[in-house]
Order: structure tokens, then C-alpha cells, then sequence
């Protein structure tokens, strides 16, 4: 039987493993644009192991081009391990900073209140400004984001998805397909 | 030991067994050809015309030898000049690896004179760069660079070294280990346990699956991809094809992985695909492609693409699985591995309704009487004049199709070609680097007016080392292949496509110190042949064909694989 797949787009979250060696970042991202996809988010950060670094790229497109997109990274030579998460299986957060202007007195207790129901904290106050920081899911925190467009917002810097699945699994864990993959690899 | 850093970077080639370099000096890489003088004696190098020369040459001679091919040349125009060379290897998954060096450290980043940021330019076309800034990483960058690009799907790989780190007072710790054995003292065992590695073996289960499909099969077929010939698994492949009692297709890449004239085989499949093969393929109930990626040129329309067939595809690359057609099945592995099991597994079988139908389709091709050269005329007189084992190497075009048509190829590296990227211009470096690695071989260069002129300044190369290259030029005074296509889709608008200018291309072979001859007839391109094959030097035949001769059959790109446009 032919594979189906899924042809509605919607966003999808890969967790990449990668060696931590210089170019390795322009190298998977430029996968995506050299395909013609267009990365929604990305975080690059430490991961547990030493000399890795975990890769976290949310993408727009369908499941065959996700799986494409997927396999073309796992080829490469410092790509140890991608995983495709799925939603209901996996927490995927978000970070943002939030720099609203907050000058009388009446604003800055809207705010205060607002960042109390969305557990977000302030981090810095000026005479002008306040500046909260949110921690929360997508949807989360673009709400809080929306509802802080209406005071102003100065400024705001803001991190991609970061995702990692629920319960006992791991990106590094063993399955066929990985296997499958590695063979492409295999360098001995 | 301590030795030169230049030192080690040699050494690390004579550890793979290398003993023959193509490349052009420079500027940045003087400390390595400073070097190559004082190792002389054990690597060869071949200086070519042009870098991109040198480029397809080491490409060539890896295809045909199955070795990897060793390019070197320096920063800038140097390294840009190969990037169309790394490509076309980088399609056809030649193993190449290229090295070059850039600017000294202090001046990197700086714009400074000839520099330029290889390795990112080369990273689409490549398996892995790598920019070495630290000369103790040698040794272990190059180990790793060998394994990369001759294991799992081979490739070309890029080395690039600062210049600072090939300065001749610059000294490392080294040790000669030869690479029979270095896979385990390297990093190449550190990235193979990184990467969860075990020894490849395909999964029986799967093989199991596809041995039991092939027994409910009615009417199956095999497609002989580039991987059966990367894999040099065509006694496998045979071996199957037989057992199956199923007719086979191949693949512009698949040339030289079943036998030409075998049988079984229905011709090649695709654009330019028989009429055998292609309609096996519409009509087939399982389709197995060896090592085949059924790109554009193969799977025209991907959706009517074998539909009434399941389709298997057995590759080494996980990725080209459900790329470009969806599948039913698959086995990773490498195609030698993967076929020698199921042929553990799968009994005789016996199709003979199914082989009458599509053999009975196979053609004679119609060799032309007039008083005008023909395509087939000349290839005829090729094949009957030409030793049977004779590697044709093609450039890109109507000649380069009827060379893969007519021809009969019976081993991996018969053939070089450049399928995947179509490079006009390969065929003389391709040639250049095969007849460098089979002295003892006849080579045959086919090429077209357009393409030649692309490239033929490597007739210098030829000369200077006796290569005893036979250049046949379909000169059709036209970019054939594109007027082909104007004729047929454009309405006979022949924009910019008319080749009616210099040079005589027997007078450009002279001016080289080479041998040539016009010929407009069979009884002249018999002799042209005779003398070519006989003069021990450089030869290029001019054949004069008509203009409007066109490659047959045709299904235009994008449609149903058995809607000939030309049949
Ligand atoms: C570098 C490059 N430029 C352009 C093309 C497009 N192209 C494909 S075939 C062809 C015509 C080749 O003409 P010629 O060498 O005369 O061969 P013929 O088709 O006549 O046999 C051209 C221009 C190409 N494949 N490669």
C-alpha cells in the first residue's frame, strides 16, 4: 500500500540534535530556504550531552514536505538525530520580553494586572516604561502580546518554540527509521 | 613523528591509496604544490587547462576507476572556477574530493585578494566541507573526508585550508595508517559512535516482504539505477534480473549496471526511454528500482508514474524514499547487499507472456542509407571499430542520447555521463581523468559542437600527456538538443541556437598537436576511426550532421511516460 499523507499545511515543530561545530546552524537553515520553506521560528541552545547543541525549527507545510524537509537535515554529517514532534505528544513553549509604555499611574496598574493573569512578571520599570517577561505556549503568550498592543509596546524580543516530548521518549531514541537513515551515513 | 603540515596533507592521500591529483596552482596553495614537487615521485598530478577541467577529470577518473578522484586548486577564481564540477559530481554521487586553500588567517573575512567563502558556496553541492584553521586537525579531517565521500552514498567533499596552515615551518604530530585501517584510530570512529552507527545491514524483514511480493507478481519489472552502478553491484543485479525472468529498464545513471545487449534488457527509460520500457513500466504489477531517485527525466508525471504496479525502491539513502514518487515498499541498503539477499531468497521464476509482450516492442534502429552521416551511422561505425570495452564518456545533448541509446554498455564506469546536472562541457574532463586512470583502456569522447567548444581547451591536457582521446563531434551546426525542442514545443523559433561560426575544429585539433578529420560519410568516419584508433595520440573527427536530426523516442517533460511526442 502507497503511504497517505496529511496534504492540509499547518505548523510543524523538528527537533534537530546537532554536532556543535561552527557553520552547522547556516547549514540546516539553509536547507529550508535552498527548499524553498519558510522557517516560522528557531532556537539554538545547549543540549544534555556535551558538544551538542539542540535545534528547535517550527515550519509551515504539509507532512510530505516536512518529511522531505526531515530527511534532507538528517543527511547531513553533524545532524545526529531530527524528530518530527507531534502536538499532543510534546510541550512546546515560548519566551518573550515585552517593553510596554506605561507613563500614569491608571496604565501601569492595567499592565501590573494583565501580567498577574498570564503569570507574567515585571522585569524592569522606568519612569515611562514597563517591561514584562511572559513564558507560555504560543498561544499564550499571543494573547498577552495582543493585550499589551493596546498600551504600546516599545519594543519586545522574543525566542521561537522550544518543544520536548512527553514522558519517557527522547530524541535519541532508537527506532528503524533512524536506523534507515544512519545507513546513508554509515562511514565505516 | 613531526612533519610539515604540507607533509601530512600528502601523506593522508598516499594513506587512501592516491597516486594521481588533477588541479591548477595558485597563490594560496603554493606551500601544498611546494610540496607535491619534493613528492613527485609517488603522486602525479595533471595540470589541465581550467580548473573545471580538473574538476570533471577527477570526477571521471572516479567514476570510472571507482576510486575517489583528488582535485586540487587554490582560492577565489580558483575554487569558484570548480563549483560546476563539484555539482555535477555532487548529482551523480561521484566520489571527488576537492581541496583547496584560502587566505592566511589574519586576512580572513577581509575581502582580501582572492578570497572567497568556499565552503559555504560548496555546502549545497556537497556531502561535507570543512575549513581547517588548525594544522593538527589535519590527519583526522582528511581520514574523515576520504570515508565521507566514498562510504554510504558517495560524493564529493570539500577541504579548504587557510593558507597559515600550510606554511612550510608549520609542523604536526603524524603517523602514517593506512585506511584500511584508520577507521578505527580516528575521528572517524568518533563519529560513527555519535552517530548510533552499526555495520550496515539491510532489514530482513523488509528483503522477506519484497521476496513475497515478487512471488504474487504477474508481471514485474527492474529498474537499473545509478546506485547499481556506485555500487558496482551489476553481477547482483544480473543475477536477479534473471532469476526473475523480468525485463529490465535502465537509467541514463544505470548505463554500464545490466548489460547492453543482455535479453532481458528493454533500453532506457524515461524522456528518451524505448518504447519497451516505457510502456513496461505503464503496464508493469511490481516495479523494483536499484539505486534510481526517478527524477523528472525518469518519472515524467509522478502521479501516473507505474500505476498499475507496487512500486519498491531499494536505495541507501533513506531520503530518496517517497521523494519524488510515492512507494509501496522499501529496503535501505547498499544495492551489492541488498540484492545478494533476495537472491539467497528468490527462487527461478519463468514470465514468458509478460516478456513477449514487451520484448516484441524492442526496436532495430533504422541506420540511415542516404549520402548523409548519420547519428547512427556514426555510432555504428564506433561500436564496430572500437574494442568492446571501450568507455564512452558524453557531453550534454541529442548526441549524448543517442550515444546512451545505441551503445552498449556492460560494466560500472563503461559510461560517464552527467545525468543529474546535465553539464555541458564534462565530457572532455571526464575523458581526461578515465583515460589517466585505464591506460590501457580506448577511450571515446562524444560530444556536440556546442558542448565542445565549452571545453576544449582541455585538448592541451590531451596532448601534453599522450592521452589517446578519440573525440567524435556531432557537429549538427546547432545546439541540437535545445533546437529540438524549439521545433517541437517553440514553434520552430530558433532563438540563439544556430551554431554557424568557428572553429574548424580540425585545425583547432592541429593547432593542439593533435590529430583530426572532417568526415561526411560512413566510408570516411570507418577510416577516420582506423586512423584514430591506430595514431596513438589525441584524434578529433568532425562528423558533419544535418541540423535538423532529432533524438527519438520523445515524451515531453511532465507528461504521462507513454504519450510520445516522436516515437
Ligand atoms: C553548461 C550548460 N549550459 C546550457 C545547457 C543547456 N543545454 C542542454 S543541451 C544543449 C545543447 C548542446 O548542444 P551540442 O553540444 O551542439 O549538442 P547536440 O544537442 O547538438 O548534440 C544546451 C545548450 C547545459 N545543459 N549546460
Amino acid at each position: 500500500m502507497k503511504r497517505t499523507f496529511d496534504t492540509e499545511k499547518k505548523l510543524y515543530t523538528l527537533a534537530l540534535l546537532v554536532q556543535d561545530i561552527p557553520g552547522v546552524l547556516s547549514q540546516v537553515a539553509r536547507l529550508f530556504s535552498r527548499k524553498g520553506y519558510n522557517i516560522e521560528s528557531i532556537v539554538s541552545g545547549e543540549s544534555s550531552q556535551p558538544g551538542m547543541t539542540r535545534i528547535t525549527i517550527v515550519i509551515q507545510g504539509d507532512e510530505l514536505m516536512v518529511n522531505q524537509i526531515a530527511a534532507q537535515c538528517r543527511k547531513l554529517i553533524p545532524v545526529q538525530v531530527v524528530k518530527i514532534l507531534e502536538e499532543d505528544t510534546s510541550i512546546q513553549r515560548e519566551f518573550a520580553m515585552i517593553k510596554v509604555m506605561a507613563v500614569d499611574r491608571n496604565t501601569r496598574d492595567e499592565v501590573i494586572q494583565m501580567a498577574n493573569i498570564f503569570r507574567a512578571n515585571i522585569i524592569d520599570v522606568s519612569r515611562e516604561t514597563l517591561t514584562v517577561a511572559v513564558f507560555g505556549d504560543k498561544s499564550k503568550t499571543s494573547a498577552f502580546i495582543k493585550l499589551m498592543g493596546d498600551f504600546g509596546i516599545l519594543e519586545m524580543a522574543k525566542t521561537g518554540t522550544l518543544a520536548i516530548e512527553r514522558g519517557r521518549s527522547a530524541l535519541c531514541d532508537d527506532n528503524k527509521l533512524r536506523e534507515e537513515y544512519n545507513y546513508g551515513k554509515n562511514v565505516l | 613523528m613531526k612533519v610539515r603540515a604540507t607533509q601530512a596533507i600528502l601523506e593522508c592521500l598516499l594513506e587512501q591509496d592516491v597516486d594521481t591529483v588533477f588541479g591548477y596552482p595558485g597563490g594560496t596553495i603554493l606551500n601544498l604544490y611546494d610540496e607535491l614537487y619534493r613528492y613527485q615521485d609517488k603522486i602525479k598530478h595533471i595540470l589541465t587547462a581550467h580548473e573545471q577541467g580538473a574538476a570533471h577529470a577527477a570526477d571521471g577518473y572516479a567514476r570510472s576507476t571507482g576510486k575517489v578522484g583528488v582535485c586540487f586548486a587554490t582560492s577565489g577564481p580558483g575554487a569558484t572556477n570548480l563549483t560546476t564540477g563539484i555539482a555535477t559530481a555532487y548529482m551523480d554521487s561521484s566520489p571527488v574530493v576537492f581541496i583547496t586553500c584560502n587566505v592566511s588567517e589574519e586576512l580572513l573575512g577581509k575581502d582580501s585578494f582572492q578570497e572567497v567563502d568556499i565552503t559555504g558556496i560548496a555546502m549545497p553541492i556537497t556531502k561535507a566541507t570543512y575549513l581547517v584553521r588548525d594544522p593538527q586537525t589535519i590527519p583526522d579531517i582528511m581520514r574523515q573526508a576520504f570515508a565521507v565521500a566514498a562510504t554510504g552514498r558517495p560524493g564529493p567533499v570539500l577541504i579548504d585550508f587557510l593558507k597559515n596552515v600550510t606554511a612550510l615551518n608549520q609542523t604536526i604530530d603524524y603517523e602514517f595508517i593506512h585506511w584500511s585501517e584508520n577507521r578505527n584510530t580516528s575521528s572517524i570512529r568518533r563519529l560513527a559512535v555519535s552517530h548510533g552507527l552499526k555495520a550496515p545491514e539491510p532489514d530482513l524483514g523488509d528483503v522477506e516482504k519484497l521476496v513475497e511480493m515478487i512471488g504474487q507478481a504477474q508481471r514485474p519489472l527492474l529498474i537499473c539505477g545509478g546506485g547499481v552502478v556506485r555500487g558496482r553491484a551489476h553481477e547482483e543485479f544480473r543475477a536477479l534480473a534473471e532469476r526473475l525472468d523480468a525485463p529490465v529498464a535502465i537509467t541514463v545513471m544505470g548505463g554500464g549496471g545490466f548489460p547492453g545487449g543482455h535479453p532481458l534488457t528493454t533500453g532506457m527509460i524515461g524522456m528518451h526511454g524505448s518504447q519497451a520500457s516505457n510502456v513496461a513500466c505503464n503496464e508493469c504489477d511490481l516495479l523494483i528500482a536499484v539505486g534510481c531517485r526517478f527524477s523528472d527525466r525518469v518519472a515524467l508525471q509522478p502521479d501516473t508514474f507505474a500505476s498499475q504496479a507496487k512500486i519498491v525502491q531499494i536505495d541507501i539513502d533513506r531520503s530518496e524514499i517517497d521523494k519524488n514518487v510515492l512507494t509501496d515498499h522499501h529496503i535501505i541498503g547498499s544495492a551489492k547487499r541488498v540484492l545478494a539477499l533476495l537472491n539467497e531468497r528468490v527462487p527461478q521464476y519463468s514470465h514468458p507472456e509478460w516478456k513477449e509482450r514487451i520484448l516484441s516492442l524492442k526496436e532495430e534502429r533504422q541506420e540511415g542509407t542516404g549520402d548523409r552521416l548519420t547519428p547512427s551511422q556514426i555510432l555504428t561505425a564506433i561500436h564496430k571499430a572500437a574494442p568492446s570495452g571501450a568507455i564512452v564518456s558524453t557531453d550534454v545533448g541529442q548526441h549524448q542520447m543517442w550515444s546512451i541509446q545505441h551503445f552498449h554498455f556492460d560494466y560500472p564506469g563503461q559510461l560517464l555521463t552527467s545525468g543529474g546536472f546535465g553539464t555541458m562541457g564534462f565530457g572532455l574532463g571526464a575523458a581526461i581523468g578515465a583515460q589517466v586512470g585505464n591506460p590501457d583502456k580506448v577511450v571515446i569522447h562524444a560530444t556536440g559542437d556546442g558542448c565542445f567548444r565549452m571545453n576544449c581547451h582541455e585538448l592541451a591536457t590531451v596532448q601534453y600527456y599522450h592521452l589517446p582521446i578519440i573525440t567524435v563531434v556531432f557537429n549538427n551546426g546547432t545546439l541540437g538538443m535545445v533546437r529540438q525542442w524549439q521545433h517541437l514545443i517553440y514553434k520552430e523559433h530558433y532563438s540563439q541556437t544556430t551554431l554557424d561560426r568557428g572553429p574548424d575544429f580540425v585545425k583547432l585539433a592541429q593547432a593542439y598537436g593533435l590529430k583530426g578529420r572532417r568526415v561526411t560519410n560512413r566510408a570516411e568516419m570507418e577510416q577516420a576511426l582506423q586512423e584514430a584508433l591506430s595514431c596513438g595520440c589525441g584524434y578529433v573527427i568532425d562528423c558533419q550532421v544535418d541540423i535538423d536530426e532529432m533524438v527519438r523516442p520523445m515524451v515531453p517533460g511532465g507528461a504521462h511516460i507513454t504519450d510520445f511526442l516522436l516515437k
